[in-house]
């Protein structure tokens, strides 16, 4: 008990946690309180990496046209339809050893193409009319957009598939099948990782580390770069831009496409409306760290799972969000440009 | 559109037919009954006014305007209601929440002044979350789901209106609201809030304080604000529940701004009629046409059996039934169709404001200047 307060100094949000809470949360005798606040350390940190890979598209949207591009959450949410459309099509569930394995990756690629192509598809469609218009006319587009997402998933949902439940209801989530079982993998002291959390790190850090080596030493990564900085400027220096920004939409959607599925695989409920948390929490992450800054995304999505699990298991999952939301305005209030961002320029 | 900016007999017009419109519609077939949604139309209308004065004139976005309607809603009813120990009138009660409202929009803005461009939307957004949340999980005082009632009815001159009466009453608020935003738009401070948004550090070597005006600015937003939700349960007789006043009505107050052109008063208005007109009239109206065939269809359609194409033919009209046939599923997809069109084809909004200088305007968020030539 003391050790867990001392361990929840590190985080300023912890502050609110309410000490009369900490014993009910332990109650079933078998964990100490440091191992409830390592095993919600484990949750928070899977949960984050998968935000944080979700906030990358946000982030490399935001920094090659300055479009928070709000359906980048939705976006996701028809990705997890997609996956599970196909987890039903080519009986994925319950196929095991190397078949299970490589099942899994074929979901993953194939999501992640159709990530990729339908946000290809969504700015060609409709931002990349609006390249000279006024970025309040490029956000709107973007909601529009997203509720054009939005309805398209209630409309999946009411396929009559049985992976959807037969369809009765068109709205309510459906059941994600756990493509990974949720066992134990090994244990590091007492606090368990289990198999869903391996997963998370074995897709997210190598797509991490990949798209470091695209940007930073690729002809397209120093591409991307040079748009970001200066369209006008790349453009004469011979730079196609329209198909450099075409390339971040799809990049930056496929990266959406793998956070999906395994967000569904992790959390194994999938539903029309789940866009809009799964896209403000990264949108948050993006902000918190950064926005436009990538390693900045990925503190921001790492910051945010660990809060939201901490303040799931400390305070009350109710005030989760509340607590989520005001931990970024107090940021932004003191650090106006993110934890990683730089400083805006002032217009001269 | 060109000619409804010129002929001032337009907005005259406008008002009567509208002024009019209770006396006529007893005499209309039932599908053209509109009275209920066009009260519904003005309310909108005055949320939106309120956030063309801070995303219009000053260039500030907020995406959280509806947590200052929830402040003003459940203000009211707290007021008002027979459960709580004030007991106000519909008139003091709309005083003072109108100051309540004014007050949370001090209580954001001030925090949030050094907070920038896209940085503000996102903690405009937050704060209404956290608005929300707060009042979903504080059940004890806002009655939570419940919502708090029964609330008096609006009443002029000690009499409580009934139906016709409130559309006078609530058409009576969005003029006024509408001469007084026009009012403000050419004052001093009006002129100062629309030069920020031009140019911040210009207008503040004119002499102008950009941190008062921004204040300003937030605080008529979010009286606007409040006035708007104060109306709309009183008219309802109950606050509701705290999801009425979530982010899609913030989404949709800021679509009526922008469809009607983005720092125009009178666009804003026409936006109102717009945008809840397709939602609360059109799509309703949809919704009892296509019903009332989907039935005939799955009436008439032949049951399943063998074979590839019945099979086919039978899993396109059980999903037909499950989702497709019932209009309001199809509420968001025509929403948004509706304003990216709008985005493509007419991005400067429906009647846009007069240019200040030569170039078409385009307000941008002071901070995040775009880079494009």
């Amino acid at each position: 008990m003391l050790r867990a307060a001392a361990a929840a100094d590190q985080l300023a949000i912890l502050a609110l946690a309410r000490a009369d809470s900490l014993p009910a949360f332990a109650s079933d005798g078998v964990l100490s309180s440091s191992e409830v606040f390592s095993q919600q350390l484990v949750t928070g940190l899977s949960n984050g990496m998968i935000i944080a890979l979700i906030a990358i598209g946000y982030t490399m949207v935001y920094g090659i046209v300055e479009l928070i591009n709000f359906a980048h959450g939705d976006l996701c949410m028809l990705g997890a339809f997609f996956a599970l459309t196909a987890v039903g099509a080519f009986a994925l569930e319950g196929a095991g050893g190397a078949g299970g394995t490589a099942g899994l990756v074929a979901l993953l690629l194939a999501t992640a193409a159709f990530c990729g192509a339908l946000n290809w598809s969504i700015n060609r469609l409709a931002y990349r009319p609006l390249r000279s218009a006024s970025k309040l006319s490029l956000l709107v587009s973007a909601i529009g957009a997203s509720f054009v997402l939005v309805n398209l998933g209630l409309f999946w949902g009411g396929l009559p598939m049985e992976v959807f439940a037969g369809g009765t209801s068109a709205a309510a989530p459906k059941a994600f099948p756990a493509l990974v079982e949720p066992k134990p993998a090994f244990t590091v002291g007492d606090v368990i990782v289990s198999r869903p959390d391996v997963l998370v790190l074995a897709v997210t850090v190598p797509l991490m580390l990949a798209l470091t080596w695209l940007v930073r030493f690729t002809k397209l990564g120093k591409a991307m770069r040079a748009v970001a900085q200066n369209p006008t400027a790349a453009s004469l220096m011979g730079i196609d831009v329209e198909r450099v920004i075409g390339a971040t939409f799809f990049i930056g959607g496929a990266l959406g496409g793998f956070a999906t599925v395994v967000y569904s695989i992790y959390n194994q409920t999938v539903g029309f409306q789940m866009g809009y948390r799964m896209g403000m929490d990264a949108f948050i992450a993006a902000v918190l760290g950064g926005i436009g800054n990538l390693p900045g995304a990925v503190l921001g999505g790492l910051v945010i799972g660990v809060v939201r699990a901490m303040s799931d298991g400390y305070v009350e999952a109710r005030w989760t969000n509340a607590i989520v939301f005001g931990l970024l305005i107090l940021i932004l209030v003191f650090r106006p440009s993110g934890l990683l961002g730089a400083k805006l320029r002032e217009k001269v | 559109m060109a000619a409804a900016r010129r002929n001032p007999w337009v907005p005259v017009a406008g008002l009567a037919a509208l002024a009019a419109w209770p006396l006529v519609e007893p005499a209309l077939p039932a599908s053209l009954q509109v009275g209920e949604p066009l009260t519904e139309v003005f309310i909108y209308a005055i949320l939106a006014l309120g956030l063309n004065v801070l995303t219009g004139f000053t260039g500030l976005l907020n995406l959280g305007v509806a947590a200052f309607a929830a402040i003003g809603a459940y203000a009211y009813s707290i007021a008002t209601c027979e459960v709580y120990p004030f007991q106000l009138g519909f008139w003091p009660a709309l005083a003072v929440t109108g100051a309540i409202g004014a007050l949370a929009g001090f209580a954001l803005g001030a925090p949030t002044l050094r907070v920038r461009g896209d940085y503000l939307a996102i903690v405009t957004l937050g704060f209404g979350e956290i608005v929300k949340d707060v009042l979903v999980n504080l059940d004890a005082i806002t009655k939570g789901t419940q919502g708090i009632n029964p609330l008096p009815p609006p009443s002029l001159l000690g009499t409580p209106l009934e139906a016709r009466g409130q559309y006078w009453l609530y058409l009576g608020f969005v003029v006024a609201t509408f001469v007084g935003v026009r009012a403000l738009e050419r004052s001093r401070v009006g002129r100062a809030w629309i030069s920020i948004r031009e140019d911040e550090l210009a207008s503040r070597a004119m002499g102008i304080r950009p941190d008062r005006a921004k204040m300003l600015a937030f605080a008529t937003c979010a009286a606007l604000a409040a006035l708007s939700g104060a109306l709309l349960v009183s008219r309802l007789s109950s606050s509701g529940e705290p999801s009425n006043y979530g982010f899609e009505v913030s989404i949709i107050a800021l679509c009526i701004v922008i469809v009607g052109g983005i720092g125009s008063v009178r666009g804003t208005l026409l936006g109102a009629f717009v945008m809840v007109g397709m939602n609360s009239i059109v799509l309703v109206r949809l919704t009892e046409v296509l019903g009332s065939g989907a039935e005939g269809m799955a009436a008439a359609a032949p049951a399943a059996d063998a074979g590839m194409l019945a099979h086919a033919w039978h899993f396109v009209r059980t999903w037909a039934h499950n989702v497709l046939l019932t209009p309001t599923n199809w509420k968001f997809l025509l929403f948004g169709l509706a304003l990216v069109l709008m985005m493509v084809f007419r991005p400067q909004g429906i009647l846009p404001p007069r240019a200040v200088h030569e170039d078409p305007p385009q307000p941008v968020p002071p901070g995040s200047e775009g880079v494009r030539a």
